[in-house]
């Protein structure tokens, strides 16, 4: 089916083209997009890498099932109008998802050429393609089905209520979606740093949706403006994706003191509200070090957010090795080019402050490896005697969410799990009929394409459940 | 966006804005709040609902101007219009059934112990407010608790009222009796002087916090607030705690974090650098 005059062979000869970045010791002090994006030469070139494989694993890794073959070979054949609109169809936020998807846990690692090798680039082909799509709008031809007469919300307009939006749309359904904030894009605009994705291309996406018919209403806190049982009498159905919420602590001393912030705190304050700006109203302490404490996507955020804010020295402070670190391979080798320090191994035990309570340091005790735990993870044990303090000015907790109650709350019919995550069947349908959910609230923390193969589930799901009443 | 249909300068550094939110308007609760960004650029700031006309479809909001995102507001004119205003937030107050309610009102607080005080006498406990200021031209909300209840009044200077604080004459209900809850909101000082007040008489206390605050939604975990010595985030879990239970101390402390930036920022402000029409660039 491939449309390349290339054999199999040759393809193999092509070895793996690299993503233009921004140098490391410029970009530690701008908060302009790391990579740069490929020119169409070399995406085309790295497109012809892949095999067409007749039976295409990558696709099998990917949670929202994009059809990877058929849109590199479009692209390949210098159709970008039609790789464009193969990518879109599968997937409502491309751009996004070529920027901040772990493909080395998910399309790449499934890519037969990764045996021998590295991976076809997926990432960077799907940015490429995503980006051309954003400045041609022109070129998407993909249409509604015909109105089906039924009304959908969505709660929530982070990456898993954005999918559902727009796959409900493009299947008939009048869809309105309401977000908490002032501004549409959840996660993708209070948490991930404009670095790692600008929020001009999170907005072209979201218009993208508003064009396609998605109606977005911000400020709407669902659970305090309406309830959802207030909800499900104006509409048909309901999507929950209002994303996890509630910073977790490290239960430690000191969490009080001036200085100290969760991730949520830190990255919203710089990101939605624009802190890095120095026009912007939102305060922010300037810390001259900073201490990150956790191994995750967010604890990279937050570090070099603070190296882009000016910091001196910013270190992340993990209790295992960088190997067991969950964050994405790039962004942990980005964060390393960029000069964060890591300090592993170290468990913090006290947050220490001055008299007038502004944070001086983190108090740590050394960690050594032991026995596996049940997980199969050798669990860090902590070394008698070892304690020892980071100077720092200002610590940063990312050490994960736990469930937001506001929605629950005013739901009492709703099951949910003890962690008070909402409890779906295999449809993503919740205990009350004609309510969906999917996401952070009902995995618990996860990543932005698990979310989007919610979404994406849930409006299959919605579908079948309102054609079946109909 | 909500259009300012009123305006009215209750003191010399305290307005209300009567905003249109007709959702809000319709479903808010004595004790609940909004979160109100003026426009693009301009900061989330919680603000109490000091008190709501449905069939109008209004909520009335105080601001005392503090800092830059405050002076801003209130510089607002009738038909000027604020961007975003989400909520209504955080729980409702938690109302006795019948008895005998004190509620104290600091300065700016006074607005916020207004709608408590008219959710409980609507059904028909007996409400005292006791509300202070400054001197007399700081007193606030005076006449609508007037239509409410028993109202005392106290300024610092005695140029209004009985002369001092609010604890006082609070301290006087108490020593007479029959005092079945206090509610008590103003600066954190006053609200802890009422706690330690009401304590030896065993009054149950209720305090209205307003801690520094990003999304009001229990994402950013900036309005924590330790209760009986756990965490507590005012947005979800308050704003109202029980005011024998709080840590003032540290709530008091949290709130000086960003008291050098906003020094800057006002004093930039006062040099003529930002928008809100008291200089000559408007």
């Amino acid at each position: 089916m491939s449309t390349s005059n290339l054999t199999p062979k040759q393809r193999m000869q092509i070895a793996r083209q690299e993503m233009p970045a921004q140098d490391p010791a410029v970009r530690r002090n701008n908060f302009g997009e790391v990579n740069l994006g490929m020119e169409a030469e070399l995406a085309k070139l790295e497109a012809e890498r892949c095999l067409q494989c007749r039976d295409p694993k990558c696709m099998k890794g990917c949670p929202v099932n994009v059809n990877i073959p058929r849109f590199l070979d479009l692209l390949t054949a210098g159709d970008m109008a039609g790789a464009a609109n193969s990518l879109l169809s599968d997937n409502a936020l491309p751009a996004v998802t070529g920027r901040v998807c772990p493909q080395e846990t998910q399309c790449e690692c499934e890519c037969v050429r990764a045996n021998r090798g590295s991976p076809v680039g997926i990432g960077y082909l799907e940015r490429f393609v995503a980006d051309w799509a954003r400045s041609n709008q022109d070129a998407i031809t993909l249409v509604n089905a015909a109105p089906k007469g039924k009304k959908v919300a969505v709660v929530g307009s982070g990456p898993a209520g954005l999918t559902a939006a727009g796959q409900l749309a493009r299947r008939g359904y009048d869809v309105t979606v309401f977000e908490a904030l002032h501004r549409a894009g959840g996660v993708l605009v209070y948490g991930i740093p404009e670095f790692r994705l600008p929020k001009k291309i999170v907005d072209q996406e979201v218009e993208r949706l508003v064009q396609a018919g998605v109606k977005i209403e911000c400020n709407v806190v669902v659970g305090r403006t309406y309830t959802v049982p207030e909800l499900r009498e104006q509409f048909d159905a309901i999507f929950i994706a209002n994303g996890a919420g509630l910073p977790m602590f490290m239960n430690i001393p000191g969490e009080h003191y001036k200085g100290s912030y969760t991730a949520n705190e830190y990255l919203t304050r710089v990101n939605l509200m624009a802190a890095y700006d120095p026009d912007s109203d939102t305060p922010i302490i300037k810390p001259r070090r900073v201490a990150v404490v956790g191994g995750g996507n967010v604890a990279m955020d937050a570090a070099r957010t603070a190296q882009r804010m000016g910091a001196e020295r910013v270190s992340i402070v993990y209790r295992r090795t960088k190997a067991e670190m969950p964050a994405r391979a790039e962004e942990v080798h980005h964060a390393e080019e960029e000069g964060v320090a890591f300090d592993l191994l170290c468990a913090p035990v006290e947050i220490v402050a001055n008299e007038k309570k502004w944070v001086t340091g983190l108090k740590c005790v050394r960690m050594e490896l032991g026995a596996p735990d049940a997980s199969g993870r050798r669990s860090p044990v902590a070394i008698p005697g070892s304690e020892f303090i980071i100077e720092c000015d200002v610590v940063v907790s990312a050490l994960g969410t736990r469930a937001n109650p506001l929605l629950t709350q005013t739901c009492p019919d709703m099951k949910l799990d003890k962690r008070g995550n909402i409890v779906v069947d295999e449809k993503l349908m919740t205990s009350i009929p004609g309510v969906f959910a999917g996401g952070d609230i009902v995995r618990g923390a996860a990543t932005v394409i698990l979310a989007m193969g919610d979404g994406k589930r849930a409006a299959a799901a919605i579908d079948d459940y309102l054609m079946a009443k109909a | 966006m909500h259009t300012i249909v009123a305006k009215a300068q209750l003191s010399p550094n305290v307005t209300r804005l009567d905003v249109s939110a007709p959702r809000i308007a319709q479903i808010r609760k004595a004790g609940q709040f909004v979160i109100v960004r003026r426009g693009e650029g301009a900061e989330r700031i919680p603000l109490t609902i000091a008190d709501s006309d449905a069939a109008a479809g209004t909520i009335s909001l105080v601001i005392q101007a503090v800092g830059k995102s405050t002076k801003e507001l209130v510089a607002l004119a009738v038909g000027d219009s604020i961007k975003d205003i989400a909520g209504p937030l955080g729980h409702p107050t938690e109302l006795i059934e019948k008895g005998h309610a004190v509620c104290v009102g600091g300065g700016v607080g006074t607005a916020v112990v207004h709608p408590i005080a008219q959710a409980l006498s609507k059904i028909g406990v007996h409400v005292t407010s006791v509300i202070g200021g400054r001197s007399k031209e700081w007193v606030i909300y005076e006449p609508e608790l007037r239509n409410i209840g028993d109202v005392v009044v106290c300024t610092d200077d005695g140029s209004y009222g009985r002369k001092g604080f609010v604890t006082q004459a609070t301290e006087d209900l108490l020593k007479a009796g029959g005092v079945d809850i206090v509610y008590a909101v103003g600066p954190v000082m006053m609200m802890k002087a009422l706690a330690e007040l009401t304590r030896p008489y065993g009054v149950k206390t209720i305090v209205s916090l307003n801690p520094l605050m990003v999304d009001g939604t229990g994402m950013c975990g900036g309005c924590r607030v330790s209760v009986d010595g756990k965490a507590y985030f005012a947005c979800v879990d308050g704003p109202e705690f029980d005011g024998h239970l709080v840590d003032f101390g540290q709530l008091a402390d949290r709130g000086t974090t960003y008291r050098e930036f906003e020094q800057e920022a006002a004093k930039r402000c006062a040099d003529g650098d930002c928008r809100i029409g008291l200089s000559n660039k408007g």
